[in-house]
């Protein structure tokens, strides 16, 4: 297949950035995205250019690392995959294909594709843990049954992988899907529902400092998002926050 | 020959750990506010070693080259985390915990470290559950359990595919909860470049901030090395692109020793390569050897129909299917441990019976196990008579809710649905059993650098079994480096901050900088990549699956060839005073241009077969374990712990002689 790339070059936080047009010739059905980017970077290296920088590391879809806009939708064209599964073989010989940052006011870029999501470790500091010593001196792991739905469910909002897809997607650049997806992972467990108050008021507030956006029901979050987070989650978070407004002490 | 002292604690095996907890040293609370340490890396290891230590008090520095801690490569453990919790009741004890880890590791492990970790297992699950990890849960509420390869007992514990991702959350959710309160500093996006010694004590580390290109000085009391393993000097493996040993090879060059190089671990069920291009390997899960059914055609005539298209494996019939584990090994069939598996499956194809062009692959078979669950679940459902095809979707949404997320991922990559056609898998490098000596505290050769995790060498042997990577991790990082540690820093609690305006932080800092403007100043004609993957290239043909004398010797001599070339000819652009992923991968490939050597020298000296280090001079010739591999306990039943001396290949070898008090050593058999 042969690919006319307009990739996003930006040097620095401070550079303005701008788009840059290569052509790659051979490229096979079978490489994922990222090898794809490999193959330009190479040939990049070979005529003397700095290479693109991106975010990448298990390739397995798992880590979260990558990013990339790709003509207009995070984690590009397919459905359920990040960028590092994404595969040439969802393009046509002879397309133009495009090449951005995640864009949100949260994720400022570092360098070319690469962006600053340390927003996201922040709101998890505000509150995205149960306040358990790591001593294992705790109860038997038995000792608590947890209905069957609900540790499923748990588990379904606990594998967002934190990539921040949902922010990039959505208009108002909001990071509900996100916060949602870990509120709710310990709010339908027994061990997360002590702190469940304050869990949700300290997160909710954190994530309106880093300055993203609201929530507006649009839905592109759990379209675009990879691991299929839906958006019950932002539902439940809204009534664990509402409840905590209304009864919380704090 | 320096004798090398494990400090394994006096009594009976099942009362060390306890014996140990007892008597050794403690720093009292208010102390632990005077002593900083640094922890490299934030996998399973090093996250739930650096949360543990912070909540005990001390003020611990955290590092990882990833834009956060959640995203270490621990991440991707997709099976499962063995406990001997024998909820099962099926026999299960720390005792069998502790055999089955030893006989898997072939006899090469410590048998003190391996009862602690089986001991402190159970602790483990207890731990995560509280901590809100949503493990698999059967209807009446309790945990869920599965088997693993070289067991007979269901002890592994697991969520979907993604277990390593669940505790992983775990430990960076208890990080997160000593960042908020300050006691964690959290350094993203910095990659420690070398270890500063100060009058013989770890003190510290050289970091590059990888944003901004600085080079940044940090010191503390001890330093922790929780940074994974080394499979990435394959260039191929299942590791992500970033993981690299240049943490623990710079402590290595600083006298730490390396221990068992050679032990790789090449996992039997990986996505086969399909071009050059390729960057990585993708695991699918050992999980899948519950229920899946390894086979290759028993016919060749079948192999040619099937490589030209002509034939469908789905149209095969059962009696000409070889399905060798099983034939092989009838104890443990597909269930045996991997090395066994992946060396089965490359004698299949190297007899010619790989199942796709390139030759090498074997079926991964779920048909039987589809139709198994569908009836169960039929008759579950009160279908008496279900048709073939509902009992087929109904086995197949069975198969969903254990591996839906491994069926995703394989269909995505190679373009096949798994549920209706068998997948093809082929082995890959994996895991590292290898790694830096640790004594029964995990200090390293280095007085106050310890190693965690997989970066150390010391549970697995020459073979790990499925499902305890992630248990060790915890165990070192949750359970064990927290209670040892103390009794190091039990004396330092009169040495106040130690101050990094001193000649040993400005000597280690200037010879990083020397060697980044080293790397800067070549601007040669090849990228990094292009001797990474002629590395990786004479790693896997030489030093690979399986090794002989003359192999190794030419690997030796290749890699130097290579390392010197690339050390003339390497062309890095950019500049070093900015984001630059080149020269981050030209200064890991440096490093793993001289462990490859040592790596093969290694494996060229320990000239018996053991675990995955398979030597084709040492192979059972006749019995009923011919074409085995064959141990040498007499001559080899010890570790090998390579000093630096300035050039790999001229690395001089400390033994640690390995006693066997508690089991017997015998020949390992899964028949």
């Amino acid at each position: 297949m042969k690919v006319t790339l307009k990739v996003w070059r930006q040097k620095s936080a401070s550079d303005k950035g701008k788009i840059e047009t290569y052509k790659l010739d051979n490229v096979s059905e079978h490489m994922s995205f990222l090898e794809m980017m490999d193959v330009l970077n190479e040939q990049l290296i070979g005529e003397g250019k700095v290479p693109v920088a991106f975010d990448h590391d298990c390739r397995e879809g798992i880590c979260g690392m990558c990013s990339m806009h790709i003509n207009g939708e995070p984690h590009g064209p397919d459905r359920g995959v990040t960028t590092c599964q994404l595969h040439m073989r969802m393009f046509n010989d002879g397309d133009t294909i495009y090449i951005e940052p995640f864009r949100a006011k949260g994720f400022p870029v570092i360098k070319d594709l690469v962006v600053d999501r340390t927003a996201f470790d922040r709101i998890q500091h505000a509150g995205g843990f149960v306040s358990v010593p790591t001593s294992g001196n705790t109860q038997d792991a038995n000792a608590i049954p947890i209905p069957k739905p609900d540790a499923d469910k748990a588990f379904d909002a606990a594998a967002c992988i934190g990539c921040g897809a949902c922010v990039a997607a959505c208009k108002n650049a909001s990071a509900m899907l996100f916060v949602s997806a870990k509120v709710s992972q310990f709010s339908l467990l027994p061990q997360g529902k002590v702190e469940a108050k304050r869990r949700v008021l300290h997160m909710v507030e954190q994530m309106d400092k880093e300055g993203f956006g609201n929530c507006s029901n649009t839905g592109a979050c759990e379209v675009e998002c990879p691991k299929g987070i839906s958006l019950e989650n932002i539902a439940r978070m809204n009534r664990e926050y509402l409840k905590a407004s209304l009864s919380s002490s704090e | 020959m320096a004798t090398l002292d494990a400090k394994i604690p006096e009594g009976p095996i099942k009362d060390k750990w306890t014996n140990h907890k007892n008597k050794i040293n403690l720093v009292n609370p208010a102390n632990k506010r005077l002593i900083d340490i640094i922890v490299v890396g934030t996998g399973l290891a090093g996250g739930s070693a650096s949360a543990s230590l912070a909540e005990m008090g001390y003020n611990v520095k955290a590092f990882c080259f990833q834009d956060s801690p959640r995203r270490a490569h621990s991440i991707a453990a997709q099976g499962g985390i063995n406990a001997a919790k024998n909820y099962q009741n099926d026999g299960d004890s720390i005792y069998r915990l502790f055999y089955d880890t030893v006989k898997g590791g072939d006899y090469r492990a410590r048998e003190a470290n391996v009862y602690r970790l089986a001991e402190v297992s159970g602790n483990i699950i207890d731990q995560c559950v509280a901590q809100g990890v949503p493990f698999a849960r059967e209807y009446g509420g309790l945990l869920d359990n599965r088997s693993f390869g070289g067991v007979l007992v269901s002890r592994t514990f697991y969520a979907k595919g993604q277990t390593g991702q669940q505790l992983l959350l775990g430990a960076y959710s208890a990080m997160n909860r000593q960042i908020g309160k300050g006691k964690i500093k959290m350094y993203n996006r910095h990659e420690m470049l070398e270890l500063v010694k100060v009058d013989g004590k770890a003190r510290g580390i050289i970091a590059r901030n990888l944003v901004t290109g600085e080079i940044e000085r940090h010191s503390a009391h001890a330093v922790v090395l929780a940074s994974g393993g080394y499979g990435n000097v394959f260039f191929l493996s299942t590791n992500a692109m970033g993981s690299n040993v240049t943490a623990a090879w710079r402590a290595h060059k600083k006298g730490a020793y390396f221990a068992n190089p050679c032990y790789t671990q090449i996992h039997p069920t990986c996505i086969p390569r399909s071009g050059d291009y390729q960057s990585k390997l993708t695991l699918m899960s050992e999980s899948l050897r519950n229920d899946g059914r390894i086979w290759v055609p028993k016919h060749m005539d079948d192999v040619h129909a099937i490589r030209e298209g002509k034939l469908k494996p789905t149209q095969i019939a059962e009696e000409n299917r070889d399905y060798y584990l099983e034939r092989r090994y009838p104890a443990f069939g597909n269930l045996v441990p991997r090395d066994v598996a992946s060396r089965a499956a490359k004698e299949r194809c190297d007899a010619g019976y790989g199942v796709n062009k390139t030759g090498e692959a074997v079926y991964l078979d779920f048909s039987t196990a589809i139709m198994r669950y569908g009836k169960e679940k039929a008759l579950v459902e009160g279908e008496k008579n279900a048709s073939e095809a509902r009992i087929r979707e109904l086995g197949e949404i069975v198969i969903e809710s254990k591996y839906g997320n491994l069926f995703q991922m394989y269909e995505k990559i190679v373009d096949e649905n798994p549920y209706k056609t068998p997948m093809m898998i082929y082995p890959a490098v994996h895991y590292t059993m290898g790694g830096i000596w640790v004594d029964y505290n995990l200090m390293t050769t280095v007085p106050g650098c310890y190693a965690a995790g997989e970066a150390n060498f010391s549970d697995h042997g020459a073979n790990r079994l499925g499902a305890s990577a992630l248990m060790q991790g915890l165990a070192d990082g949750y359970f064990v480096l927290p209670y040892t540690i103390g009794d190091y820093l039990s004396n330092d609690i009169r040495t106040g901050e130690i101050p990094t305006n001193t000649p040993e932080f400005d000597e280690a800092e200037k010879a990083v900088k020397d060697r980044i403007n080293g790397f800067m100043n070549i601007k040669g004609t090849k990228s990094v990549d292009y001797f990474h993957k002629r590395l990786g290239l004479v790693m896997w043909n030489k030093v690979g699956m399986s090794r002989n004398e003359q192999g190794l010797k030419e690997a030796m001599q290749e890699i130097r060839q290579i390392r010197e070339e690339f050390r003339k000819d390497v062309l890095i652009p950019g500049s070093a005073n900015e984001m630059n992923p080149e020269l981050e991968k030209a200064l890991r490939v440096d490093d793993f241009l001289e462990l490859g050597e040592l790596f093969a020298k290694d494996a060229l000296e320990r000239t018996e077969s053991c675990g995955g280090h398979f030597r084709e001079e040492s192979v059972e010739l006749d019995g009923p374990q011919e074409g085995e591999a064959k141990r040498d306990d007499k001559n080899f039943a010890y570790v090998a712990a390579w000093e630096w001396t300035g050039d790999p290949g001229e690395s001089i070898v400390h033994k640690e002689q390995l006693e066997f008090n508690d089991i017997e050593l015998k020949q390992r058999s899964y028949k």
